[in-house]
């Protein structure tokens, strides 16, 4: 059976969750990516939306007006999360945001912030853009305009939004950091196989 | 035929076409991912390449981009000397571009660099990017586009060695790049390394390494010997679709080279995403065309 998280999300949503899980949103998903992150960091702006038991997508959709003014998600798919880690624990305290997703893994600081505000990262399958735009019901509002269509806040309604493969916990494990730590062990003596069959300077 | 005309309508095909591929993948991808899927064991990699197969349908039926992030579009040249449109091509791929983005349409991402606006038509400066290699005597035009995300542009690396750490470094380099950031850039990749004289013509030929299909070979033994050896070796890190673990990790390595200065070995590596979006196509003199890189193409 699908686990569904809705928005607001809750703390005790979230406990039971371990990396590796897959679930699915249903409720309201607002993109946000490096330089609304910057905005409210950096920069001390108030963020346009409020994140108080929500999720942001970590992505910059293809985004088409219609001509009675509305917008229609055409193309929406994650970007690299890993670009916002300089802020996300700061973020993820200052806006009460529960769920954030995005594409490949986070760092240690995203790691303590997903901990201190009992909060997830999960990722969209990269690249699957079309079939989350497919998933998106009606966009509902949009935020900081100026930045551009990448970059602009996209507030989504969305129905069964996923799979979102949970990639840091509440309790702090990192699927991504696991998984490269494996690669990395296995590096080396691979390397030193094929390293004995091209040695062509001779 | 009017020169004029023959402006406009190869302005047109290639609207067309940059669109095109930006909704579909190439057929020798398709093909590759085909075979991976096929291979897979791993629960999430199974989800991750079903996810895949879904996205890649609903876009070619709702006739959308199949990843948002349509990149700065690039085109590489492969011009013949005698090429009628030849002193044309610029402005035609400028307003092929611009066609394109209306079309797809292409998400907006030329931000003009310093003063850092989104100039909102996916043009500026230099961009569309054109890169040329001219054919004496030739009177055709073969264009590679190609659409990278920035996911899978950020892994790019190049670096200068010294001829001490011989192959054996080039190998190094390219597996510290791909168990660093490739797993990032939407696995199962397509790897280009280029092997040359210094940064920027190493990084050259590593680009146009992944234009070429995923299961070519280099002409020289000893390259693609290394192509094969590279290619198994990543794949038994087995980072799998989106570094979520798997049987792959790449869907393969090409390697492009040049002669080298005796005392230096460039090496670079550019990284092709599983939703490799490039297209190739061929234009006669009188504009007949051919696409080279899509079974089946029709405008």
């Amino acid at each position: 059976m699908k686990k569904i998280l809705t928005t607001p999300i809750k703390d005790e949503d979230l406990e039971s969750l371990n990396i590796g899980d897959v679930v699915y949103l249903t409720g309201t998903l607002v993109t946000c990516r490096d330089v609304a992150h910057r905005r409210l960091i950096e920069l001390g702006r108030e963020l346009p939306v409020n994140l108080e038991g929500g999720a942001i997508f970590h992505a910059g959709p293809i985004v088409r007006q219609k001509e009675n003014g509305e917008y229609e998600m055409v193309s929406i798919g994650p970007t690299t999360s890993m670009r916002m880690e300089k802020f996300e624990k700061e973020f993820i305290k200052r806006t009460g945001v529960k769920l954030i997703v995005g594409k490949g893994g986070m760092g240690p600081e995203t790691q303590e912030g997903c901990v201190e505000n009992k909060a997830v990262h999960a990722i969209f399958p990269g690249g699957c853009a079309v079939l989350a735009a497919t998933q998106v019901e009606k966009i509902e509002a949009a935020e900081w305009t100026d930045l551009g269509m990448p970059e602009t806040l996209w507030v989504n309604r969305v129905k069964e939004f996923g799979p979102l493969i949970i990639s840091i916990d509440t309790k702090g494990k990192n699927l991504i950091e696991e998984n490269k730590a494996v690669f990395n062990e296995k590096k080396k003596p691979i390397l030193e196989r094929i390293n004995q069959q091209i040695r062509f300077i001779k | 035929m009017n020169k004029e005309i023959a402006v406009a309508d190869l302005t047109h095909v290639m609207a067309k076409f940059t669109s095109y591929i930006g909704k579909r993948l190439p057929t020798d991808v398709t093909e590759k991912l085909g075979e991976l899927r096929e291979k897979e064991v791993n629960f999430l990699a199974k989800e991750v390449y079903e996810s895949m197969r879904q996205n890649q349908d609903a876009a070619d039926k709702l006739d959308r981009p199949s990843c948002q992030d349509t990149g700065v579009i690039q085109y590489f040249l492969t011009a013949g000397s005698n090429f009628p449109l030849l002193g044309e091509l610029e402005e035609i791929l400028l307003g092929a571009t611009q066609g394109a983005t209306k079309d797809g349409p292409l998400r907006h991402n030329a931000v003009e660099t310093f003063v850092e606006k989104n100039t909102g038509t996916n043009t500026g400066s230099k961009i569309p990017w054109l890169d040329w290699e001219i054919v004496p005597g030739d009177d055709s035009v073969i264009i590679d586009v190609y659409m990278a995300g920035g996911g899978c542009t950020l892994p790019g690396a190049a670096k200068v060695l010294m001829p001490g750490q011989g192959y054996e470094g080039v190998a190094e380099f390219v597996f510290d790049v791909i168990t660093s950031r490739g797993v990032n850039a939407c696995p199962p990749l397509l790897v280009g390394v280029g092997v040359s004289t210094s940064a920027e013509t190493a990084a050259r030929l590593s680009k146009k390494a992944i234009l070429r299909p995923v299961t070519s070979r280099h002409s020289n033994d000893n390259a693609a010997l290394m192509e094969e050896l590279l290619t198994d070796g990543l794949n038994e890190l087995g980072l799998g679709p989106q570094g979520l673990t798997g049987n792959n990790s790449v869907m393969g390595v090409n390697i492009e080279s040049s002669a080298r200065h005796p005392s230096t070995i460039g090496v670079a590596v550019s990284t092709g995403c599983w939703a490799h979006r490039r297209g190739k196509i061929k234009i006669n003199a009188d504009m007949s065309y051919e696409i080279i890189s899509h079974k089946g193409f029709t405008l």
